[in-house]
């Protein structure tokens, strides 16, 4: 099986706290991370590899610094690893990022299966897997939390998702593009010799003219919505009201105040 | 190009789901400030019922599409009706309530007509004709204003239990009219082979009442006190990562970063420090109670109020309490 494995590196939201805010950790950076929910696709296609043979791409698109990311994708067990990363990227929209994603993909050929985490910790909008589905004109599947069958002779695969109703049994033609949440499977740990493997492996970086895009389909030229202005949520004023007592006579005060404030 | 609002009206088993109603309320406004007309689109089997709920709830006419190639939600047949409607009517904007569907065929859509998608939105309104959207990034650390750029329709979804949910005025009339599926049934690549149902339990992005449990519960026996609250007060049970990583409750019950984002009117945090990542998925909760035997625990800096003691001690008082208020003993 060809798998692709797309893969983000974002900023780590461990490190907030109360003097690292949410706009300092954007600009200031520090230690960046792989998205967690990528680490679950990462896994998922190494594992179907290892059952049904075949590659795994790690495929990311990011600044320089996001081979960090590829190369943790490989020491896992990726067999190979791309980063698109071009000046003319920044500030794309989840279209535009598709759309060189996508270009990615034709570039590295025949695929069956596109992996992608739920969404990014960063940009939030579950949105970039599905239109790298719309552009390459495939199915696509998200909250995928099993993946119950693949049959190679007929090309299809059969996964349940997590929806909200419940949980549901969805057969597809393949190829395919799918995102996973967590429940299906726990991220490895790269062994001591896959993070060697990938300390010595060469990471290719494909810009515009690799892809074949010119500056107006990318970044903020070709993206149709733009966020020129971003704030801090309102603050929590004060911390809570310690209520105190025995558990009678605190449930007591508890529950008068809910009553009060109409939530019960 | 229109000024018109097409709103897509989620469906499961022919009930709607009421983001699609909160979404439509808010649509309401944005025609009204545009001065065009407001479009439900109902797809599913047997739904006829839900395009009359639509005129009731806001809208000026309804788009049916009512086939069996409908019933249960898949991205193909919903998407490619959705774009033939955008690309032959050229709305102003498309706007679907940010259930995992909704998200799903929101950017599957923008992407086929190439037009600009703003998602999961706690705010919108129109300025200089335009939409623009507040969205939360960096799991809720960080408000983003989005701006559309001029393509045409803007696509946004908007998030559960943020909008208002409008009321129905059944003396409202519009037209329905009939519409067509665009693909056959052997034209579309997926197939649903079944649903299991959510065993009776209330579904977390919907509620309104959620009592959760994280480390400090112990073990999986730990959480049947958890979850006695939650049924007294007729809520939802969540769980932080910590419990789901240990194995003491399903992932289906995670709230947080890497789990689902709630926003009750009532979230009760039990044994649960406050870690940024829990955070995330909660701290827009109308009200925050947190119980932790630890007073110097980060979620007390969120909670409206908390109880610093031992949750196995205050729990079953607080259940006995919630029982005898709300008639239920």
């Amino acid at each position: 099986m060809n798998i692709i494995t797309l893969i983000k590196q974002v900023p780590d939201t461990a490190q907030l706290s109360s003097t690292v805010d949410g706009l300092r950790l954007m600009s200031e950076g520090g230690a960046r991370i792989v998205n967690p929910w990528d680490e679950y696709a990462l896994e998922t296609g190494i594992q179907l590899k290892e059952t049904h043979g075949g590659k795994v791409t790690a495929l990311c698109l990011g600044k320089p610094e996001a081979v960090e990311a590829l190369k943790r994708g490989l020491a896992m067990g990726a067999d190979e690893a791309i980063l698109i990363s071009d000046p003319a990227l920044e500030d794309s929209d989840s279209l535009t990022t598709a759309r060189a994603l996508v270009a990615a993909i034709k570039k590295i050929g025949q695929f069956d299966l596109v992996i992608a985490g739920r969404s990014a910790i960063d940009g939030n909008t579950a949105a970039t897997a599905v239109q790298v589905a719309a552009l390459l004109d495939v199915p696509q599947l998200s909250y995928v939390a099993a993946i119950k069958a693949i049959d190679a002779a007929s090309r299809t695969i059969s996964v349940v998702r997590l929806m909200e109703n419940g949980r549901e049994t969805v057969n597809s033609k393949l190829p395919a593009v799918i995102s996973v949440v967590k429940e299906i499977n726990e991220p490895r740990y790269p062994s001591f010799m896959g993070i060697r493997k990938a300390a010595k492996a060469t990471i290719p970086t494909w810009g515009l003219a690799d892809l074949g895009l010119s500056a107006a389909q990318v970044g903020a030229a070709g993206s149709q919505v733009s966020w020129p202005q971003v704030s801090l949520p309102p603050a929590r004023e004060g911390g809570a009201e310690i209520i105190s007592g025995s558990p009678a006579e605190a449930a007591k005060t508890l529950a008068d105040k809910l009553a009060a404030e109409k939530v019960i | 190009m229109s000024n018109d609002i097409f709103v897509w009206i989620e469906q499961f088993n022919s009930t709607a789901d009421s983001i699609s109603w909160e979404t439509l309320g808010a649509a309401r406004r944005v025609a009204n400030d545009l001065g065009g007309q407001l479009v439900a689109v109902v797809l599913g089997q047997n739904v006829g019922d839900l395009a009359q709920q639509a005129i009731h709830y806001g809208a000026d006419s309804v788009l049916l599409g009512d086939d069996a190639t409908f019933k249960h939600f898949r991205l193909e047949p919903y998407a490619a009706v959705l774009t033939k409607l955008a690309q032959e009517q050229q709305p102003a904007a498309m706007l679907l309530g940010a259930s995992n569907a909704g998200l799903e065929l929101s950017a599957y859509v923008a992407a086929k007509l190439g037009v600009g998608l703003a998602a999961d939105a706690i705010d919108l309104r129109v300025n200089n004709g335009a939409l623009e959207v507040t969205r939360p990034v960096l799991v809720g650390n960080i408000m983003a204003k989005i701006v559309f750029g001029p393509a045409r329709p803007q696509i946004a979804t908007l998030r559960r239990r943020v909008f208002p949910l409008p009321a129905a005025d059944t003396a409202r009339s519009g037209e329905i009219t009939s519409i067509s599926p665009v693909l056959a049934e052997g034209e579309i690549a997926t197939k649903v082979e079944g649903i299991e149902a959510a065993a009776n339990e209330v579904s977390l992005t919907d509620a309104k009442i959620i009592v959760s449990g994280g480390r400090g519960v112990g073990g999986p026996e730990g959480f049947a006190p958890v979850k006695a609250l939650a049924e007294a007060l007729g809520g939802a049970m969540g769980a932080s990562r910590a419990a789901v990583d240990a194995g003491w409750v399903p992932y289906a019950h995670q709230v947080g970063q890497t789990g689902k984002t709630v926003q009750p009117d009532l979230y009760i945090a039990c044994g649960i420090s406050g870690a940024i990542q829990h955070l995330a998925g909660m701290k827009t909760s109308k009200l925050i109670v947190a119980i932790n035997k630890d007073a110097e625990a980060p979620i007390f800096k969120y909670a409206h109020y908390g109880i610093v003691g031992d949750l196995f001690q205050y729990l079953p008082a607080l259940t006995e309490e919630f029982k005898k208020r709300l008639g239920k003993s």
